[in-house]
């Protein structure tokens, strides 16, 4: 392996996050975002070193679903690709490893979801484990507000408190154009006690993608790269019972690896689907009321399941880009109560160096 | 995106199902044996943290772990959430607190529910104790759920147990449906409604020009959207083809019989079909092929010959 080279988020793109998308398929849903993606660094598709996609074949109810939205990558002649069944910010993980081994100079990276052909709360049951748990059928939404009442017994946040990080996220998704749900938006009725409506996250479909770029290659590409400083990505017991669920242990060790705790970040896309979790996710990370947490609104404006996570880590390198941060933290969840968690910590290089 | 479906775009329920058959290691098969026998295992660590319901290995350490202990059926909720709407499949039909429990003699907690009048009735730190199912036969709904009962904590630790019982539980099915609505958007539609007219339609790529049947919206060579509709067929020309021996379960096509690629003209992927109306064995590649439809089918049942010469190697080499 060569010496570790300098890798970055070049661009971003995502698109419109939606309630239903019937017209159409995953194929004909992610192509404009990649051609976005592509346009934005002048690459085509037989430029790109390595591809890498995340997506879920429970959510599309079908076998093998990422292979048809190959076709809008331009897979043949045949090119270098891989799969992650899981968010769309672990396949940036296994780019970003690739790009650091010297095997390709520049990757692509997209994600998506479509959530409205099934029942997203009944679907993610089945990534439970199939002994203890799955028969008793245990929705999203239940286990997350159980993590939400563990933290009002602790005296670590009250519904109100809650209330507040969902109005905050959904009144910065007013600058996102892409978001589902933004602007005031009522609490609503319990969906299982203590979590409200406006607790959790809004059902819908959604793509997002990024391209990396290695080194003088990223320079070319982008006017100020979002050079990734370090990423690393832990996992908690896989048993919630053994768990304290008012903590995040696995973000805390990915964050150190990664070099988050090294400098003060000054913004940071958490990947909280549920208002309970940003709580968590804040303890966890050791942020302040100096950080700004979730510009873009985050997942409780737009949670495309298997692409929120990788737009966490696209919307972070976007303020780079457009020069509103210069050191920000982005974080990805997946599986029930924040089970695993992966935290990156992007830079943008001084405007006069 | 437009969020309005338009009013022939083919919509149609999907759904998923599967019994999920697991066999049980040694930990798992006791402590779901003792459900059905109304008793409750854990299993110890080297710390001697008693792990309820137990796992094969330490969740710190990454040990195995074999020492089993009994539990008791009374226990503590640590954590709960009041379901008003229960869902398909969860476990009781009324509402319902969900919980985590740590029974008696245990130091982690189990995820079940609870049955009580309304969340005003659950706490966290209440007493509560199992209920057990009448049924019971080896499965986590062997506890039909937890009731409040109030008594003091057991003290002391956990029993010992040998795990061993009558008649071992060593698998479990689990069944799984999900339910969807599925649409194939908005090419495969198109290439589905015009079959219903028993005609073959494809999509061109702007860019390379190829027409790909069945159209999927994207052409895979160029990473563009295909848009240009083109009839294709209904003759086509046998580009390869396999000769299949063994019967499919619930399909009424006696064997052996050929299954082949088939380049439609106009085409530039070969769609596949089975290919009827000759001999199995004088099926060969380059055999011109026209599709034959039987009443009420959406798709042509089978290819067969057109009597035509065949065609060049040269005019299909590009689309095996």
């Amino acid at each position: 392996m060569p010496d570790a080279r300098d890798v970055a988020v070049v661009a971003f793109a995502q698109s419109d996050h939606l309630r239903r998308s019937d017209e159409f398929s995953e194929v004909e849903m992610v192509m404009p975002v990649l051609h976005e993606v592509l346009r934005r660094t002048g690459l085509g598709t037989g430029d790109i070193g390595f591809t890498c996609s995340g997506s879920s074949d429970y959510l599309a109810g079908r076998a093998f679903s990422f292979t048809m939205t190959l076709d809008g990558v331009g897979a043949w002649p045949p090119i270098s690709e891989s799969h992650v069944e899981m968010d769309g910010a672990w396949a940036l993980y296994e780019a970003w490893v690739k790009l650091l081994t010297g095997e390709a100079d520049t990757a692509l990276v997209y994600a998506y979801g479509k959530s409205s052909p099934g029942q997203v709360r009944d679907v993610l049951t089945r990534q439970l484990d199939p002994y203890y748990l799955a028969p008793l059928w245990p929705d999203s939404v239940a286990l997350a507000a159980l993590q939400a009442q563990a933290l009002i017994d602790a005296g670590i946040a009250d519904e109100p408190a809650l209330a507040g990080i969902a109005a905050r996220s959904r009144s910065s998704a007013a600058d996102n154009p892409h978001a589902q749900l933004k602007g005031s938006i009522p609490s609503g009725q319990y969906v299982v006690q203590p979590l409200r409506t406006g607790d959790c996250p809004p059902v819908g479909d959604g793509a997002a993608a990024v391209i990396l770029a290695a080194g003088d290659r990223a320079r070319e590409l982008c006017d100020r790269p979002a050079w990734i400083r370090g990423i690393d990505h832990s996992i908690e017991a896989h048993s919630l019972g053994v768990r304290d669920l008012t903590d995040s242990p696995s973000t805390r060790l990915a964050a150190e690896r990664a070099g988050a705790f090294e400098r003060p970040v000054d913004t940071a896309e958490l990947h909280a689907p549920f208002s309970s979790q940003e709580v968590v996710l804040r303890r966890a990370l050791n942020l302040d009321d100096r950080v700004r947490v979730n510009p873009s609104g985050g997942a409780l404006a737009a949670n495309p399941v298997m692409a929120a996570g990788l737009i966490r880590l696209g919307e972070a390198a976007a303020r780079i880009h457009r020069g509103e941060s210069d050191r920000a933290l982005a974080h990805a969840t997946s599986g029930p109560c924040l089970q695993q968690n992966l935290v990156a910590v992007l830079e943008g290089e001084a405007y006069d160096a | 995106m437009s969020t309005a479906p338009s009013p022939d775009l083919l919509i149609a329920p999907l759904v998923v199902e599967f019994p999920f058959t697991r066999s049980l290691g040694p930990v798992q098969s006791a402590f779901l044996t003792g459900l059905r026998e109304r008793t409750v295992l854990g299993v110890k660590a080297a710390d001697g943290t008693v792990l309820v319901p137990p796992v094969e290995y330490d969740p710190v350490t990454a040990e195995e772990i074999r020492d089993l202990v009994e539990v008791g059926d009374t226990g503590t909720v640590t954590t709960w959430a009041w379901n008003p709407v229960p869902r398909r499949d969860q476990p009781p039909a009324q509402p319902f607190a969900w919980v985590l429990v740590r029974l008696d003699g245990a130091d982690t907690a189990l995820l079940h529910v609870l049955d009580a009048p309304g969340p005003e009735a659950v706490r966290t730190g209440m007493r509560v104790r199992i209920r057990w199912a009448e049924e019971r036969t080896g499965a986590i709904t062997d506890i039909a759920c937890f009731e409040q009962y109030e008594s003091e904590p057991a003290d002391g630790r956990a029993a010992a147990h040998s795990g061993e019982f009558a008649n071992l539980v060593t698998g479990i099915v689990a069944p799984a449906r999900l339910d969807y609505t599925y649409s194939p958007g908005r090419a495969q539609t198109a290439y589905i409604n015009a079959l219903a007219g028993r005609k073959t339609v494809g999509e061109r790529c702007p860019l390379c020009r190829k027409v790909y049947v069945p159209p999927r919206g994207a052409c895979p060579t160029c990473g563009v959207a295909t848009d240009e509709q083109v009839e294709v067929g209904p003759r086509g020309t046998v580009t390869t083809f396999c000769i299949v021996n063994i019967k499919a379960k619930n399909l009424d096509i006696d064997v052996p019989y050929v299954y082949a690629h088939i380049a439609l003209d106009g085409a530039d992927l070969a769609l596949h079909g089975r290919i009827g109306q000759i001999p199995y064995d004088q099926v060969r590649m380059g055999l011109r092929v026209e599709p034959v439809w039987r009443d009420g089918s959406r798709h042509p049942d089978h290819y067969r010959p057109t009597g035509e010469p065949d065609a060049d190697y040269d005019a299909y080499k590009e689309l095996l």
